[in-house]
């Protein structure tokens, strides 16, 4: 029986790729398409319409949301003085963690990225490999107006105007910075949206209530 | 040594450049006695402390070079200038005569592509290196785009 030869790998350079869709196509396509899920969305599926089936989804939906949302973490991700603003947050006067959050110091434990600062075009790669590394199913919330858009910066050189050039993005928090209450706003607002999140992954209508 | 004393060396030395002020003092040079003057001040002035290197885009006058040399002891300091001349990009490194023009220098390039001859280490400090241009030169376009994100 012959031995195939391993595929040699070639460690991927920044510079060599040609845009974002380029690099995402290396980092977010699976060789033999993503198995599991698509098993599991027909499996879903089927069960959904069975007569009465609906009834079983949405609870389970419920409950799986219900367990996403209570137990977001947050990996510690700093970038600007929206840090300051997000660190108080998560200390015991604001403290994140009566809302099952825990600033968590890896990626590849963490459910949700806060952008929190300017991103400057050198730093885009590497919070683009950060949210690469986060396991789904992960949210992302831009804070502050440098996140947002540029912000102050928006006309710099250096500048990416708008981190969601580089990640999608669910929340948007205004405010330059903003204050602990406005993310504080913001988690929850994406936890109403983690709430209405679909089995196949797709977004909810907005909330008229709370958005 | 005061600042008078100073200025009366420097006339002496260097008939073709400028000297005025006392803190600190504005001394505006030629081009080709950039580094002799440099030296000629680490070594009879006493500025033995480098505190800076910069440069500014006067358009079409072409480019200037800035850079404060201090004596610490004397409270002596100079603010030496030299305009390169219209499209002109080179200019005489200081790094062989002070070590912490080095980084100085190297952001210069960087931000005004400034070639700054006998650097021994000459690329760019802040951006990455396959950044195209430099951005603090005024005719730099400000949206100018940064493929993969502008």
């Amino acid at each position: 029986m012959a031995v195939k030869d391993p595929t040699p790998r070639i460690v991927p350079v920044w510079r060599n790729f040609k845009d974002l869709t380029d690099w995402e196509a290396l980092h977010q396509t699976r060789p033999e398409g993503d198995k599991h899920s698509d098993l599991f969305v027909s499996l879903t599926e089927g069960i959904h319409n069975f007569p009465g089936g609906f009834a079983v989804t949405t609870v389970a939906d419920a409950f799986l949301n219900w367990a996403r949302k209570s137990s977001v973490w947050p990996v510690t991700f700093g970038l600007a003085c929206c840090a300051i603003e997000m660190m108080a947050t998560f200390a015991s006067r604001f403290d994140v963690e009566r809302l099952g959050m825990v600033p968590w110091a890896s990626p590849r434990h963490a459910d949700l990225m806060i952008v929190s600062g300017t991103v400057t075009i050198k730093m885009a790669p590497m919070l683009k490999r950060i949210y690469d590394q986060m396991p789904d199913p992960k949210w992302a919330v831009s804070m502050g107006s440098c996140a947002n858009s540029g912000g102050p910066f928006r006309h710099g050189y250096h500048v990416v105007k708008g981190v969601d050039r580089v990640i999608p993005v669910d929340v948007y928090v205004p405010g330059c910075p903003p204050p602990p209450e406005s993310l504080l706003n913001g988690l929850l607002l994406l936890q109403d949206q983690i709430s209405h999140f679909r089995r196949t992954g797709a977004r909810a209508e907005p909330n008229p209530k709370v958005d | 040594m005061t600042p008078e004393q100073a200025r009366t060396r420097i006339a002496e030395r260097f008939p073709a450049a400028q000297a005025a002020g006392d803190a600190p003092i504005v001394v505006t040079l030629p081009v080709d006695a950039w580094a002799g003057f440099a030296r000629f001040a680490k070594e009879t002035l006493g500025c033995g402390y480098f505190s800076f290197l910069s440069a500014v885009d006067w358009k079409d006058e072409g480019l200037e070079v800035v850079a404060k040399i201090d004596n610490t002891d004397d409270r002596l300091s100079l603010l030496v200038k030299t305009r390169l001349g219209p499209g002109v990009s080179a200019c005489p490194s200081l790094t062989p005569l002070y070590r912490g023009a080095d980084w100085m220098e190297r952001e210069c390039y960087d931000m005004f592509g400034i070639r700054l001859e006998g650097h021994p280490d000459l690329r760019r400090i802040l951006l990455d290196d396959d950044w195209v241009g430099h951005p603090l030169l005024k005719s730099y376009a400000v949206d100018t785009p940064h493929p993969p994100y502008r």
